[in-house]
């Protein structure tokens, strides 16, 4: 039991460590130009030297994924609730959602860009709203459309009021797919948070850095940011992903793999 | 209910929402001010003149307008089917790079559980960090590097870039489905002394087609925003995303023009998606319930 | 039809439990269905599920429904319960219709799945009919640790539901079902999951119960020794479409004297082979009874 913990958790340490090694080796006997593949010890030394830009691009990037995805995932959740009692709004809402699941939001950004002025943060945000709309609100209805008929006779033996049966079974039951949505839609709004700062307007996120960065040939410091993208993104996967194993964990049930 | 007649009701529910969007839009035109509405120095409403939100039929009669006003210049409408053909062809070449590549290590997952402990971490990790974030870097290979007799060329940079993006959804479906045969039926191969290969190819493939497709779609779907994203740091021509580019900064004296790249680069995201799922139509007796 | 062998009275008074909550006054008849038929639409056509029934449950008696799958034994069930409407005929439970008797909770339910909420602890699913029904805290803390006191689970009372194995979770969902007293228990298969072992056991104890509440009970099974150990009678039915074959009437001891020793008595497994040859429609008991669980 234990020596497979401990292959649980050395063996994809030991991956890691490797490939930094072999990535370091290789860029330094191989003598590779930076504009190729910087050596790590040459991005940890630029992150050395900009720390302190990387921290206030990551705090810019992160307030417009945090307010996005509140944004976003409240949206989704009142849509997820209003679908689930009436099928109007659920087949208006079920074919756009998986549309937008499958649509390039980013290119919408320049439009956006336009429409609220290039010097506005909420293009950005909005970006992440319209990303974060669609997994929230698929999870979310799922999960509020999976009340086991068992658990409805139940309620209706108790002659429960429809306001009772939201409260004690389906919002309750809904909860784990509403977290499960959440942790998807956090490290996708993370990746559109930053990739919509390559369609232009204000110059202060991670992703701006790294192509300003980058069109100065300053690869490894643009590899420095994209590291702080990164850690971003790994921050809020860690977040959500913690507290959906907490909802879940209270629901008993073992949350998927996905 | 069969899945063509729920398929076409889904499309006319698509639809009427598209209506209402088209609805949405005018009236927002008419009841938010020209100049939007600010509360403190955020935007909250957006700019409804024309520059900013030209009316519906504008945009739609853009579509078929020539693109400038040099002659012989083709129409809008041509512009953006030649540059949707460009992008879908490298997002098709990234996929499938990504595809044989997510369904080989998912595959070397399933057969080695030191694999997969060593890998399947990583794999997942990759798959919430903004990776793409790398686009901007793989500019600079365009034209500077040389594999033998193949020259680097800008597209395969943006092809890379969208691979990269499919690889991930894909490994990850694809070990699930593998791994989604219960112990019963891995049980009853190893009973009749079933290589592994076998195995493999009798019961893990065949139960692993309800979690790949929904895996293939999403890989499509990120493909194409990879590729998107791509064209756009790195400048490629030709494509969907350096047009939504271009036509953006002529917005000012071309308003309807930036909304017809965006509703090109949207189409392109559904075909693409179709295209996968019509792939998965043969496949119908392996497809009983989708995992997604 | 309505002859009863032993119906204790249905305020039973026992120490441990259980003072009748919800008592309507009135008639000593508990269930009463009249000419109830129900028909299913369905896409392959219609299936008549129950066709014609006619059966009184007495107040404090318990009456088992056995046949094989498909006779309509739980839809009866679930008519009685108002969880489905019969296509015509007539149900009255203590003299009210099946809707009055649930808004007035004048039964207690449990099904083949215990259907515990997973997000609540044990104490917690006992109080849920209780809570619905505006029971103040302290009053649903003290009546949730008796009846877990009961089912001889107080140690788990702070555990969530997927601690517990299949056995523990079905008396977490017995002792639900006896939260407000009620006067009538309706159970559809509850032990259907349980191994023999611990079936058997839940059967004793829910003898115990019963004897000690003085409720009547309807009881769904599989199991022709289930039915003859726990009942007073057992209402035997067939299917396509689903009616009554029989009645089989268990003149054994009385419900608060069944022990396990019951299950070696000769009475018993004379009970047991009249319930076999009444559910083989009166054929020779070589004819296999399909769907039947006969261990």
């Amino acid at each position: 039991m234990s020596a497979t913990r401990v292959t649980r958790w050395v063996a994809p340490v030991l991956v890691g460590v490797l490939a930094l090694v072999v990535w370091q080796v290789v860029v330094v006997t191989a003598d590779l130009p930076p504009y190729l593949l910087p050596s790590p010890t040459a991005i940890v030394e630029q992150l050395r030297q900009v720390v302190p830009l990387v921290w206030s691009a990551a705090l810019a990037t992160g307030a417009n994924v945090l307010v996005g995805l509140l944004v976003g995932a409240v949206t989704a959740v009142l849509a997820a609730v209003v679908a689930a009692r009436s099928r109007i709004v659920d087949g208006l809402m079920s074919p756009t959602a998986a549309a937008l699941s499958v649509m390039p939001i980013v290119a919408l950004a320049p439009a956006l860009n336009t429409l609220f002025g290039t010097t506005s943060t909420t293009p950005r945000r909005l970006v992440v709203a319209v990303v974060v709309f669609a997994p929230v609100f698929v999870n979310t209805l799922r999960g509020l459309r999976q009340v086991q008929p068992v658990h409805r006779d139940l309620m209706r033996a108790y002659a429960a009021s429809s306001w009772q049966v939201t409260r004690t079974v389906t919002v309750p039951g809904a909860l784990p797919y509403l977290f499960t949505g959440l942790r998807i839609a956090s490290s996708t709004g993370v990746i559109a948070a930053v990739v919509a700062e390559y369609f232009g307007g204000l110059q202060n996120g991670l992703g701006s850095r790294i192509t300003a960065a980058a069109a100065n040939s300053a690869y490894a410091r643009a590899w420095a940011f994209v590291l702080g993208a990164i850690l971003l993104g790994l921050v809020l996967y860690l977040a959500t992903a913690a507290l959906e194993r907490a909802v879940a964990h209270r629901n008993g049930t073992v949350p998927d793999g996905t | 209910m069969t899945t063509g007649r729920r398929a076409a009701r889904s499309a006319l529910w698509g639809a009427a929402a598209l209506v209402l969007l088209v609805v949405l839009w005018e009236v927002v035109k008419v009841v938010v001010p020209d100049t939007g509405w600010h509360v403190g120095e955020a935007s909250v409403l957006p700019r409804t003149d024309d520059v900013a939100m030209p009316h519906v039929w504008e945009i739609v009669t853009r579509i078929g307008e020539p693109e400038t006003s040099a002659t012989g210049a083709p129409t809008v409408l041509v512009a953006m089917l030649q540059a949707c053909w460009f992008t879908l062809r490298v997002a098709a070449a990234g996929w499938v790079l990504g595809v044989v590549g997510g369904v080989a290590v998912a595959v070397v997952m399933q057969r080695s559980r030191i694999a997969e402990s060593a890998l399947l971490p990583w794999v997942v990790l990759s798959q919430t960090v903004p990776l793409v974030a790398l686009a901007p870097l793989v500019v600079g290979w365009g034209g500077r590097i040389q594999l033998g007799a193949l020259e680097w060329q800008k597209w395969m940079s943006v092809a890379l870039i969208a691979s990269y993006l499919a690889f991930f959804p894909v490994a990850v479906g694809m070990l699930r489905g593998l791994q989604s045969p219960t112990t019963a039926q891995v049980e009853l191969f190893r009973a009749q002394a079933a290589s592994w290969s076998r195995t493999l190819v009798s019961l893990r493939l065949p139960a692993s087609v309800p979690y790949l497709l929904p895996a293939l779609r999403l890989a499509a779907a990120t493909a194409v925003v990879g590729a998107i994203v791509a064209e756009v740091s790195t400048g490629t021509k030709g494509g969907i995303g350096r047009l939504v580019i271009a036509y953006a900064q002529a917005a000012s004296g071309d308003p309807a023009k930036p909304w017809a790249a965006i509703l090109a680069a949207a189409v392109l995201g559904l075909v693409a998606a179709g295209l996968v799922t019509l792939l998965g139509l043969g496949l119908g007796r392996y497809r009983h319930a989708e995992v997604s | 039809m309505s002859d009863v062998t032993t119906a204790p009275d249905a305020t039973g008074s026992s120490p441990s439990a259980v003072s009748a909550g919800p008592t309507p006054a009135g008639p000593a008849t508990a269930v009463d269905v009249r000419g109830v038929s129900k028909v299913f639409t369905t896409k392959a056509g219609t299936v008549t599920a129950l066709d014609d029934i006619h059966l009184t449950v007495a107040a404090g008696e318990f009456v088992s429904l056995i046949g094989p799958s498909g006779c309509g034994k739980s839809t009866l069930l679930r008519l009685i319960a108002d969880l489905d409407q019969p296509t015509s005929g007539e149900l009255e439970v203590f003299g009210r219709s099946p809707r009055v008797a649930r808004e007035a909770q004048y039964y207690g339910i449990a099904f083949q799945q215990a259907g515990l909420l997973p997000w609540r602890t044990v104490t917690a699913n006992v109080e849920l009919p209780l809570e619905l029904h505006g029971v103040g805290r302290r009053e649903r803390a003290a009546r949730a640790a008796e009846l877990l006191a009961l089912v001889g689970l107080t140690e788990f009372a702070g555990h969530f539901p997927h601690q517990l194995s299949g056995g523990m979770q079905q008396r977490v969902a017995i002792a639900r079902s006896l939260a407000e007293s009620p006067s009538l228990l309706l159970m559809d298969e509850p032990f259907g999951a349980l191994d023999e072992m611990t079936r058997e056991r839940m059967q004793t104890e829910l003898v115990r119960l019963c004897a000690e509440s003085g409720a009547a009970v309807v009881f769904v099974t599989h199991s022709i020794p289930e039915a003859v150990f726990l009942s007073q009678r057992v209402v035997v039915m067939s299917p396509r479409p689903g009616r009554i074959a029989q009645i089989v009437p268990v003149d054994l001891a009385r419900a608060d004297e069944r022990t396990d020793d019951l299950r070696e008595d000769t009475a018993f497994f004379a009970a047991v082979t009249a319930v076999r040859e009444a559910l083989h429609g009166g054929h020779g008991a070589d004819v296999p009874t399909r769907g039947v669980d006969v261990r």
